[in-house]
């Protein structure tokens, strides 16, 4: 359906309008037209005079879409001027349409002219606060677009951001969150579309949820966004999060008055950190040192410069360590930034120490606490994709757990030494190189075991790969009764198979503490029949080495021979050729 | 009145400079240099004394205005030392140094 703006519009030329605009705009058209009839609210002085006829959109409703497209007022006055509906006095569909169009190309930062609009355009963008049917204006097409996969934590990041650029808008929609009373957001800001989707979670029905979720998780998931294919899964379970976010939320105003943001660290999260904390520095109440620290965050692939500002931000009392608030403040603007938000420019309240420490109490530090957090964890099926989406998108931190495994995977023989010690070293030994072996969240692994069989599935020798999987493959059969045994093989199956990793983590592991007396006993022979295993396996290498080399050496003897042969030809020859030379010198 | 702060390393180049756009600033890189050579006397008969921080100041042009100003500088540039992904030598890039630097400049400029 083309729509010849001519008359309308004035001297425009003739406006051609894609499927998707078609579509859209007829939809949003009939939405204004239709919501006249339920009573014009009062119009802006600047909106078109109303003409309540069934074929025009009446001025309320359509001055507050063109509010929700976040222009300012004055861009939204040339625009009706320019489509027409000012001359003629209503908003006919030809201005109308002219209208979005406009609103499109503006908020694309083009200018507001008609030649703008001759070009292709995305679709405007609208941000409704109000009822379910007026969000659809945020048009689904958009939401196909990679901009969409983003962890909860994005639409905070919104919200932060705007609560930041303008006075609460609360007034508006007072039981939405600042998500869904967006201020006017620069047209770049990558995150909009998907942030009134967001609120239109947060405010509509429960049923809702399956309905967009179904929808878009097949947009979704071919996409493969800058944050990686996690993004695909929190949008899965974002139904969840919202819930556990929306009661959090409630919590957090109850304890605060900050905004939602980004930088709020939740529980799920503050376990893992409190858990990394943990393998650094056993003692909760005293520092991580400076060289420790830095360490440990640079294996998460940041730059310096950034890992320099986010000690800056989190180092409040810069006394050059890091204590347990601090840590995981860090570590939550580290994986903010690994998610791809710019950092900010000062450390958010949310995670100053002070905040920290009275919003989270302090775990017990005890064996009790792994207890307690696998049973969590395995309770807790929702976070879970947050923790994933954080432990894969952390997952080229992937090498944040583990440490040494660069330094010690190229050498077989280290290796198999380092595994031989490492296996009967206690469970309490908290070393540097033990924490680093920690997996990414949310399984806490004893150490001994699995630490190692990490290491080692993260090279490539073969070797190590037969290790490691029978070594898993025994830990968890010769230790059934010892439900710990679970843990060890995670971080192995996780690096290969990371779906397995919600039913790994469902299996109670109740018996946690005390592991290190199965854990020694269990591992010798484990070791020896690894190393018959690799026996084997190089016997078998050296056979068809050996099988290899006979057969080039029967080659090479039958070369000679014919080198040979060739040989006595050119001396046979030369002769002869000796012979006849004096005759014809002669 | 401040309009030109520069941090210089052991080894004679500079960590941090910033000027206020007014002048060139390689005047004031060379006025830094000669500086240097005040400072360099003033340590040479000062011995090993204390921290240094009051008497080297102290040694510099208008000295008692200006105290509170080094006194910020130098906890800066500790809190930058702190930082343990800092490497000594490199060039200072610390967003809260350059804050702080700025606001100095300007507060008393």
């Amino acid at each position: 359906m083309e729509t010849a703006a001519g008359g309308g519009c004035g001297s425009g030329p003739p406006l051609l309008l894609s499927e998707g605009e078609q579509q859209c705009y007829s939809e949003l058209f009939a939405r204004c037209a239709g919501a006249a009839s339920g009573g014009a609210g009062p119009g802006p002085p600047e909106a078109a005079r109303v003409s309540l006829g069934a074929a025009t959109a009446a001025a309320g409703p359509v001055a507050d879409l063109f509010r929700a497209s976040q222009l300012p007022a004055e861009t939204l006055h040339q625009i009706t001027e320019l489509c027409g509906a000012k001359r003629v006095g209503y908003f006919g569909p030809t201005q109308f349409y002219v209208a979005l169009k406009l609103i499109a190309a503006a908020q694309s930062g083009l200018p507001v002219r008609i030649e703008s609009i001759k070009c292709e355009l995305p679709l405007p963008r609208f941000m409704m606060s109000k009822n379910d049917g007026e969000i659809r204006f945020g048009n689904p097409a958009e939401l196909h677009g990679t901009k969409v996969q983003i962890p909860y934590l994005t639409t905070e990041k919104n919200s932060f951001k705007r609560m930041d650029d303008e006075d609460k808008q609360e007034a508006q929609s007072p039981t939405m969150s600042p998500l869904a009373s967006p201020p006017s957001s620069p047209p770049p800001y990558q995150r909009v579309p998907l942030s009134h989707g967001y609120s239109k979670l947060r405010s509509g029905t429960e049923q809702m949820h399956p309905a967009p979720y179904e929808a878009r998780q097949p947009l979704v998931q071919p996409e493969g966004p800058s944050s990686g294919g996690p993004g695909a899964k929190p949008l899965r379970h974002q139904a969840s999060l919202i819930r556990s976010f929306s009661v959090e939320r409630e919590l957090q105003d109850n304890n605060s008055n900050y905004p939602d943001e980004p930088w709020r660290i939740t529980e799920e999260q503050r376990e893992y950190y409190v858990n990394q904390f943990r393998s650094l520095q056993p003692d909760p109440s005293s520092f991580i040192s400076g060289s420790v620290a830095k360490n440990f965050f640079t294996k998460s692939k940041l730059s310096i410069p950034e890992l320099s500002y986010i000690w800056e931000l989190s180092d409040a009392d810069c006394d050059g360590a890091l204590t347990l608030p601090e840590f995981c403040a860090a570590f939550h603007l580290i994986v903010a930034r690994k998610n791809g938000y710019p950092l900010p420019e000062g450390l958010p309240p949310t995670l100053q120490p002070e905040y920290l420490q009275a919003a989270f109490p302090k775990p017990k530090w005890d064996c009790a606490l792994f207890e307690s957090y696998s049973e969590s964890m395995s309770a807790n099926q929702q976070p879970r994709d947050l923790n994933r989406m954080e432990k894969t998108s952390v997952k080229d931190v992937a090498d944040f757990p583990v440490p040494t495994q660069d330094v010690t995977g190229d050498d077989k023989q280290a290796l198999k030494n380092t595994i031989n010690e490492a296996l009967p070293k206690d469970v309490s030994e908290d070393s540097a190189t033990k924490s680093g072996l920690l997996p990414p969240p949310p399984a806490l692994p004893p150490r001994p075991c699995p630490s190692q069989s990490e290491q080692v599935s993260e090279t490539e020798l073969l070797p190590q790969l037969n290790r490691v999987p029978s070594q898993a493959a025994e830990c968890s059969p010769a230790k059934k009764d010892v439900s710990y045994s679970q843990p060890p093989s995670k971080p192995i199956r996780r690096k290969f198979r990371p779906e397995n990793q919600s039913t790994e983590n469902q299996e109670p592991s109740t018996a946690a503490g005390g592991p290190t007396s199965v854990a020694t006993v269990k591992p010798h022979p484990t070791v020896q029949k690894q190393s018959s295993k690799q026996k084997k396996a190089i016997q078998t290498a050296i056979r068809k080495n050996k099988e290899a080399n006979a057969v080039l050496a029967r080659l090479n003897s039958e070369l000679q021979q014919q080198l040979k042969e060739v040989h006595q030809e050119r001396i046979a020859l030369e002769n002869q050729l000796e012979q006849l030379r004096p005759v014809t010198v002669l | 009145m401040a309009v030109c702060i520069a941090v210089i390393a052991k080894e004679n180049y500079p960590l941090y400079i910033r000027s206020t756009p007014m002048e060139s600033e390689l005047k004031f890189h060379y006025m830094v240099h000669t500086s240097l050579d005040v400072v360099d006397e003033k340590i040479s008969t000062m011995g090993k004394a204390l921290v240094d921080q009051r008497e080297l100041y102290l040694g510099l042009l208008y000295p008692t205005e200006d105290y509170k100003m080094f006194r910020k500088l130098h906890n800066s540039y500790t809190d930058v030392m702190c930082n343990p992904f800092y490497n000594p030598g490199d060039r200072i890039q610390s967003r809260a140094f350059d804050s702080m630097v700025t606001s100095m400049m300007i507060q008393v400029c």
